[in-house]
């Protein structure tokens, strides 16, 4: 019995730290995260094509044709599932370099990365 | 031109009744139906309203099957919001022709994005074929996330590596192949290195006579490299077919009929049963083409196929949904 009691103390400082803690991440949200660049994937092209971003960018990629297409680099470092209409895929980049990718379901379409 | 001009034949350079103009006619009809005999690699063509002065006999086969293709299902987007009517549609058609087919062939996307609950819709609706055997080839949409490892397990049991394998039916030598795997960036179609070996293996027994069908879901023919449609290792599968007489490459994926005729080969691609797709280079992308609910019909379809023995003759009929 007191063990559950304490369980609860415990699990209730959680929930407060946790409550602060998304406080204080939503009012430095601005400062701390940059929003995700975007990449449209429309009329089976990926634009803006070739994209370049600073370390530490995340990408999102979403896709506006009523076809399914998926976000696969060359290298096989990142792949999404295959995206339905409207569907998105995100990747942050954490090291320079150029990346290259395309859709393996239509592999005419192609994109590149160039991380700074 | 109009009148009876239209249906001369100017240049018959081989006495096989047939013209660069009557054969680009034969073209022009697939979208809305055309009866298509083949005879030693050339297309002898009539207009579905010409077929009257045909015999029966002319029209049925030793053996006939039937192509349907590009069915999509789970594809729910304006360009056709109910793909299982139209597969429905596709099978009433069939079950209608006048001689009953020995069986269907599928070239591939059966599904729109591999999900199990759209191939068990299109085998729940094939069960209403009165054809009851149906041959698969997959599309790219069937082998989504999974590197077609569902495909397999539901149509590949006689099948080797990615899903190819061959048959015969009366004579007529029939290969399957896959040319949506392992796609490279910036490719097209590809077959690969063990497919071609094995194709390669698989025809040279046979006789130069053997009528030989390929089928494929991207052309193997270049249709439109600029949006995918074609394949890059195609020459060197075609290349082992260069001994026989009689040689039909049938595929899907462009959504669209469209013939062609190159020395002992015709290559024939067929409509959808689900949504057209726009003519090369005429739209931005290959993507769904809308049109009014009135015509979608007349852009889908399904494609009769009859052999008879001894003539070496395919006979190709496209019919539309309507």
């Amino acid at each position: 019995m007191k063990r559950t009691v304490s369980t609860l103390g415990v699990a209730a400082l959680a929930i407060v730290l946790l409550m602060v803690a998304g406080r204080s991440r939503t009012f430095g949200a601005a400062v701390e995260d940059s929003p995700a660049v975007q990449v449209k994937i429309d009329n089976f092209v990926f634009s803006p094509n070739p994209l370049t971003v600073p370390v530490g960018s995340t990408i999102r990629w979403t896709n506006q044709d009523d076809i399914p297409h998926n976000v696969v680099s060359d290298d096989k470092s990142f792949k999404s599932k295959a995206l339905d209409t409207d569907e998105t895929f995100t990747y942050t980049f954490t090291k320079p370099g150029t990346y290259t990718y395309f859709c393996s379901i239509h592999p005419k379409m192609t994109g590149k990365v160039i991380v700074q | 031109m109009s009148g009876k001009a239209k249906d001369e034949i100017l240049h018959d350079h081989n006495h096989d009744g047939i013209d660069r103009r009557g054969f680009l006619k034969c073209m022009a009809w697939a979208g809305t139906g055309a009866f298509c005999v083949m005879q030693g690699g050339v297309l002898k063509s009539y207009s579905l309203s010409g077929l009257s002065g045909l015999t029966a006999k002319e029209m049925k086969g030793e053996l006939s099957f039937v192509q349907i293709s590009d069915s999509h299902m789970g594809f729910n987007k304006p360009a056709n919001t109910d793909v299982a009517g139209t597969l429905k549609a596709a099978i009433d058609k069939i079950n209608a022709l006048p001689a009953q087919p020995g069986f269907i062939l599928h070239t591939g996307d059966i599904t729109h994005l591999s999900k199990p609950e759209e191939f068990d819709g299109v085998d729940q609706l094939l069960k209403g074929a009165s054809a009851k055997d149906v041959f698969y080839v997959p599309g790219e949409h069937d082998v989504i996330g999974d590197d077609g490892k569902q495909y397999l397990e539901r149509y590949g049991e006689n099948a080797k590596g990615a899903g190819w394998y061959s048959f015969d039916q009366k004579g007529v030598h029939f290969i399957g192949l896959v040319n949506v795997m392992n796609l490279k960036a910036g490719g097209l179609g590809s077959l690969g290195q063990e497919q071609l070996e094995w194709m390669e293996g698989d025809v040279k027994h046979l006789s130069k006579s053997t009528p030989i069908v390929v089928f494929a879901h991207i052309p193997l023919w270049s249709v439109y490299p600029e949006w995918g449609w074609g394949t890059d290792d195609s020459a060197q599968a075609l290349g082992y077919l260069k001994k026989f007489g009689s040689v039909t490459v049938l595929n899907g994926h462009i959504h669209q009929t469209m013939q062609k005729v190159e020395g002992n080969i015709t290559f024939h691609t067929a409509a959808s049963t689900a949504f057209p797709q726009p003519k090369p280079g005429s739209a931005p992308s290959p993507g769904p083409m809308k049109v009014p609910a009135e015509q979608l019909k007349s852009l889908l379809g399904i494609r009769d196929v009859n052999y008879v023995q001894g003539k070496h003759a395919l006979a190709v009929i496209d019919s539309t949904l309507e």
